[in-house]
């Protein structure tokens, strides 16, 4: 932590703010700093970092400074972290918080998380250096790399061996990743070819083994076109879930006037069911089948592209007629006020309006202020 | 299992249709479908082995995520199109991203009223990583950026703009015309539009993606909520949000 100097957290001409992230501690080697959690802000110059309460407590250390960094998992009541190895401060550096350190290096701890992308734009700052190439109007003093110490050299050789590890280890990943692809590549050719032959009707495929392909397409997330236009996407595990839906959805849709977004759907359907959730593509092939089931739901898509359960029983004239009313005895009402009048929310309140627009009973005053609809008297 | 056809006719026909595929040196599909079925069984046990070793690393690595998932998208698989899938129920990779989904949804829809239904890729990410809370998985922005494209098919105007280096994610369906996006990437630069550009400013305000500031010295002024980077530091309320709308 010697290696920081005081600072107004100003950027020069030149430099400019990469990322920020809040909630970092700063760790002095091992131990905490005797700082709060603040701000971290990485710069194309500089690390900055400010204490969140006391804007003026402010420090930073050049980027130039640091030999290396790497992550540190987060562990059981544990932050994830950044290590960040540095140079020995300049002998001429201005003041800073510590005067004095044992460590050469420190730690960031991600209280409220956001290392990830830090890790990555570091990395990127780190690669291109561009601090070299313009050099901020006040000269941050940059550590030259021939500040080279006996016992910096040993700890590098350290540092070294453990990337080296690290590489070989990514290696080992990556190549049985591609491993893993290459026997799913074997099988999106195969379906290919199957796919292909369904679509000349050549051979005397059953229904059933369509079924069964589908659904094989299904377990290896295969895209198949050519069964879509002839046997719709659904399987049998969407017919299932289309059931599900239709008892799950029956009270929520009663309570919303009849109609509910997808998304609304999806956020309700995977909130309860915390574990194996549905992908939005699920749920949108499972709501397509409502009709063929003879399900009381039904999947509606606006002109606007917004995409709705809604009940089957819902009646459309009785909607419209009861819009009307509403906007009748108002005297005009917007999107917001309406879906406040009826419990909506604000994107099917609109919906509603439109429609009964659509049909001749409203009209609308488009201004600056706002879309709102009048009783269509001509 | 399908039963084929006993009587002697169907034997026939089916000897008949052999043979004509032979001819051409062409498997049958039904074939095919067989082996297809058995390659998934191979499958599946390679995937439990790799899931077994590798499972915690790619809940935990956004790198690794991102090898994986490019390496999908060059076989042709698409390892979020379904919960049901392999690579969901095996690897869970499914439950990360819909999860997600769900948070970025809640998160728009909370901002809705302040910024329009836009917001920076950058405000969002942070706001998805304070809900997530302290013993969540850290996300990357790459994360998330899967996640908005998956939730496409629900139709509900998910979009993403860039501006910059990064994006603005759209979360309604207000139509952007190519002059908007324009006009979008030039106010990241600048914060505040002067009136000298030429465009239509009255469609963003009427979607209530723009704010006019008639107050402001000379011109008047066009602030894009979904750029504010003070406000995103702290929060409002509806009632606040709607003393601020001009």
């Amino acid at each position: 932590m010697d290696r920081f100097v005081w600072s107004n957290g100003l950027l020069e001409m030149n430099e400019t703010l990469v990322i920020q992230q809040r909630g970092v501690r700063l760790y002095d080697g091992e131990e905490k700093a005797k700082l709060d959690a603040g701000v971290v802000l990485l710069s194309t110059h500089r690390l900055i970092w400010r204490d969140i309460k006391n804007h003026e407590c402010c420090i930073a250390v050049p980027l130039s400074q640091i030999v290396f960094f790497e992550e540190q998992a987060a562990g059981i009541g544990k932050s994830a972290k950044i290590v960040v190895h540095l140079h020995p401060a300049l002998p001429n550096k201005d003041p800073g918080p510590y005067q004095h350190s044992k460590f050469s290096y420190i730690k960031l701890s991600f209280k409220e998380h956001g290392q990830i992308e830090f890790y990555r734009r570091l990395t990127e700052e780190m690669t291109q250096r561009r601090w070299e190439n313009t050099p901020a109007s006040q000269p941050i003093p940059t550590a030259t790399g021939s500040q080279t110490g006996r016992t910096r050299a040993v700890g590098i050789v350290g540092i070294e061996r453990k990337l080296e590890e690290k590489r070989k280890e990514t290696d080992k990943n990556i190549s049985e990743v591609r491993d893993l692809g290459q026997g799913a590549k074997e099988m999106v050719e195969l379906s290919r070819s199957i796919a292909n032959k369904i679509k000349e009707k050549q051979g005397d495929i059953t229904e059933d083994e369509t079924i069964r392909f589908k659904s094989y397409l299904l377990s290896m997330g295969i895209a198949n076109p050519v069964t879509r236009e002839t046997h719709g996407s659904g399987t049998h595990y969407h017919m299932q879930l289309a059931k599900q839906l239709a008892d799950m959805l029956l009270a929520p849709l009663q309570e919303r006037g009849g109609m509910m977004a997808l998304t609304e759907v999806y956020c309700l359907m995977n909130r309860a069911r915390g574990m194996e959730l549905l992908s939005p593509e699920d749920l949108v092939n499972a709501c397509k089948m409502f009709e063929s089931l003879k399900l009381p739901l039904r999947l509606r898509v606006f002109d606007s592209g917004v995409m709705v359960v809604q009940l089957q029983s819902h009646n459309e004239e009785e909607m419209i007629a009861s819009a009307l009313d509403n906007v009748s005895e108002k005297g005009s009402l917007t999107s917001e006020e309406f879906a406040k009048l009826l419990g909506l929310s604000v994107l099917l309140a609109k919906e509603r309006l439109l429609l009964a627009e659509k049909m001749g009973h409203l009209c609308r005053d488009d201004s600056v202020e706002g879309l709102r609809f009048y009783p269509n008297l001509f | 299992m399908h039963r084929r056809g006993v009587g002697a006719g169907a034997i026939a026909k089916k000897k008949l249709a052999e043979a004509k595929y032979k001819e051409r040196g062409t498997v049958l599909a039904e074939d095919q479908i067989i082996q297809m079925s058995k390659q998934l069984e191979t499958f599946k046990t390679h995937l439990e082995e790799f899931a077994s070793k590798h499972k915690q690393e790619i809940r935990k690595n956004s790198q690794f995520r991102v090898q994986f998932q490019e390496m999908c998208a060059t076989i042709g698989v698409d390892p979020l199109a379904s919960g049901k899938g392999f690579w969901s129920e095996m690897l869970g990779v499914g439950d990360f991203y819909y999860e997600l989904g769900v948070q970025i949804i809640e998160v728009c829809l909370a901002l809705k009223h302040r910024n329009g239904g836009l917001i920076t890729l950058d405000e969002l990410h942070q706001r998805v990583l304070k809900g997530r809370g302290k013993f969540a998985q850290d996300v990357s922005q790459d994360d998330l950026v899967r996640a908005i494209k998956k939730l496409k098919a629900m139709g509900n105007g998910f979009g993403m703009i860039p501006v910059g280096g990064s994006y603005l994610v759209q979360s309604v369906p207000a139509e952007l015309n190519m002059d908007h996006t324009v006009v979008l990437q030039l106010a990241e630069v600048k914060h505040i539009m002067r009136s000298e550009v030429r465009w239509e400013p009255e469609h963003l305000l009427k979607e209530g993606l723009a704010w006019l500031d008639t107050q402001a010295y000379g011109d008047p002024q066009y602030w894009l909520p979904a750029l504010f980077s003070e406000l995103s530091a702290r929060d409002i309320t509806p009632d606040e949000a709607s003393q601020m709308v001009p």
